[in-house]
């Protein structure tokens, strides 16, 4: 039950989103963009959303498409979670995806509110960090192709009435090697204590973490210890944990400390099964 | 720009036509139990979580508390009243797949779409879907074993339903 009133809209085309973003908005509607509306109805009921207007992006064809390309596979940011798994055209992203929520929730939850939704796991962002992906924004001033690494610091940097339209991946990177794992609490279905996502090119890995703080992440400085093949990989891994971004979650699920445990444990896995482990 | 409020909705429900008028911001659960009298789909958590709440629409399971009625405007709503006699019904009752029985509606619809959209689920299939779903009488293994005798007697006479 939403405690309170909003109207939807259900526009046909980009052009319409934004405009009529740019008209609720100017009559004081705060409007948000909608996509499986799962967060925006859950969170409306606990009142840690208001609005006075919904604008659903699920009848936008480019919001839709799932498109295999010569050199890009091309997401729509509205396709459903399920939708992902069945296509199965990213294998590390099919991970990622069906380890969300449940499989029914999985059946309205999209690909653009896993990453732009205010429960900060977003552990869909972690295969397009590693894949280096792009991410195609609408706005009321036009569109726009980004690399979505340079646009995510712990959220997607969206401007005031832009959504994002479209992932695209370089199809290269969709086969390369790659790991994926999620330690929960307890259980098969919940948030993570730990997820990590990797893919490994030209024998460097390339690694993003959810769960271990507010916000998931791909750090630089992180992957030059996990790559630093001059020291053993006990120290390279602890050198990685050090320089992960602060805070460090610690809640209900996990103490800080444990999950840290977790992630280097994680981390060693990740090393071993992508076949960079040989002196763990 | 429209004013918010309420809207009239014609929604199609277990094959039937029917319009209601309904707060654009209300979700499916509400408008199915309250509006239509269709108290089948339960209000458990409201928050996505047990699954008490689980109708199909076009076929596919959904939580129809985190979902707006206004949304399946065109689409074909089924809830456990729309079941007539469906093979899993009648399983759940031969295995006593239930005891106080509030989440056994969520629990039939979702595993009526797993028989229905993928005949050949196997052990790992049959467990993520019947992970959407929370039981606190704990008639996990039951349940289970309703959803194998029912594709297993699909498998053997394929065209039966
Ligand atoms: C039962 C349940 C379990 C969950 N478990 C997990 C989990 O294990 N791991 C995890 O990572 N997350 C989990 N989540 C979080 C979930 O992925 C997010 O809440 C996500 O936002 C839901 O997607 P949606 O499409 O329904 O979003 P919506 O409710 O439609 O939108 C959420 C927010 O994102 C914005 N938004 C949506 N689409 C776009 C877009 N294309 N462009 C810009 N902004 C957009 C909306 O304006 C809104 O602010 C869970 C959520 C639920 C309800």
């Amino acid at each position: 039950m939403v405690p309170f009133d909003f109207a939807y809209y259900r526009p046909q085309s980009i052009a319409e989103a934004t405009a009529l973003f740019t008209a609720l908005e100017r009559d004081g509607k705060r409007p948000l963009y909608y996509g499986g509306g799962t967060e925006i109805i859950t969170l409306s009921r606990l009142n840690l959303v208001r609005t006075a207007a919904v604008i659903d992006i699920k009848a936008i064809p480019e919001c839709r498409t799932l498109d295999v390309g010569n050199d890009s596979l091309v997401l729509g940011a509205a396709l459903s979670l399920t939708e992902l798994e069945e296509a199965n055209l990213f294998p590390l992203l099919t991970k990622a995806a069906r380890e969300v929520a449940d499989r029914t929730a999985r059946n309205q939850i999209t690909l653009g509110g896993n990453i732009c939704g205010q429960i900060f796991y977003r552990e869909t962002a972690l295969p397009l960090f590693v894949a280096e992906a792009d991410v195609i924004i609408a706005g009321p001033y036009g569109i726009r192709q980004c690399r979505f690494n340079d646009w995510f610091h712990q959220q997607l940097q969206l401007g005031r009435g832009e959504f994002v339209v479209q992932f695209k991946v370089d199809r290269a990177a969709t086969a390369l090697p790659h790991f994926h794992r999620k330690r929960r609490k307890q259980g098969e279905v919940g948030y993570p204590l730990v997820t990590i996502a990797a893919l490994k090119k030209d024998g460097t890995v390339r690694v993003a973490l959810s769960g271990v703080c507010p916000f998931p992440f791909r750090s630089a400085e992180v992957e030059a210890h996990v790559n630093d093949r001059s020291r053993p990989v006990g120290e390279r891994i602890q050198a990685a944990v050090d320089a992960f971004p602060r805070p460090i979650l610690h809640d209900i699920e996990g103490s800080a400390d444990y999950r840290l445990f977790v992630a280097a444990q994680l981390l060693e896995d990740m090393l071993r099964e992508l076949g960079d482990g040989e002196t763990v | 720009m429209e004013e918010t409020t309420k809207r009239e909705l014609v929604l199609h429900v277990n094959g039937e036509r029917r319009s209601i008028v309904a707060r654009q911001a209300e979700t499916l659960l509400f408008v199915l139990r309250d509006g239509l009298g269709l108290t089948g789909a339960k209000p458990g958590c409201l928050n996505g979580d047990c699954g008490a709440c689980t109708v199909l629409v076009d076929g596919t399971p959904i939580k129809s508390c985190m979902m707006l009625a206004i949304e399946t405007v065109g689409k074909e709503i089924t809830t456990i009243e729309g079941l007539d006699d469906a093979p899993i019904q009648h399983a759940f009752v031969r295995h006593f797949s239930f005891q106080c029985g509030y989440c056994t509606p969520g629990f039939i619809m979702n595993a009526h779409a797993l028989i229905e959209r993928h005949p050949n689920a196997d052990e790992a299939a049959i467990q993520e879907w019947l992970e959407s779903n929370i039981c606190r009488c704990t008639s996990y293994q039951e349940i289970e074993a309703a959803v194998k005798e029912v594709l297993e007697a699909k498998k053997a006479a394929p065209t039966d339903p």
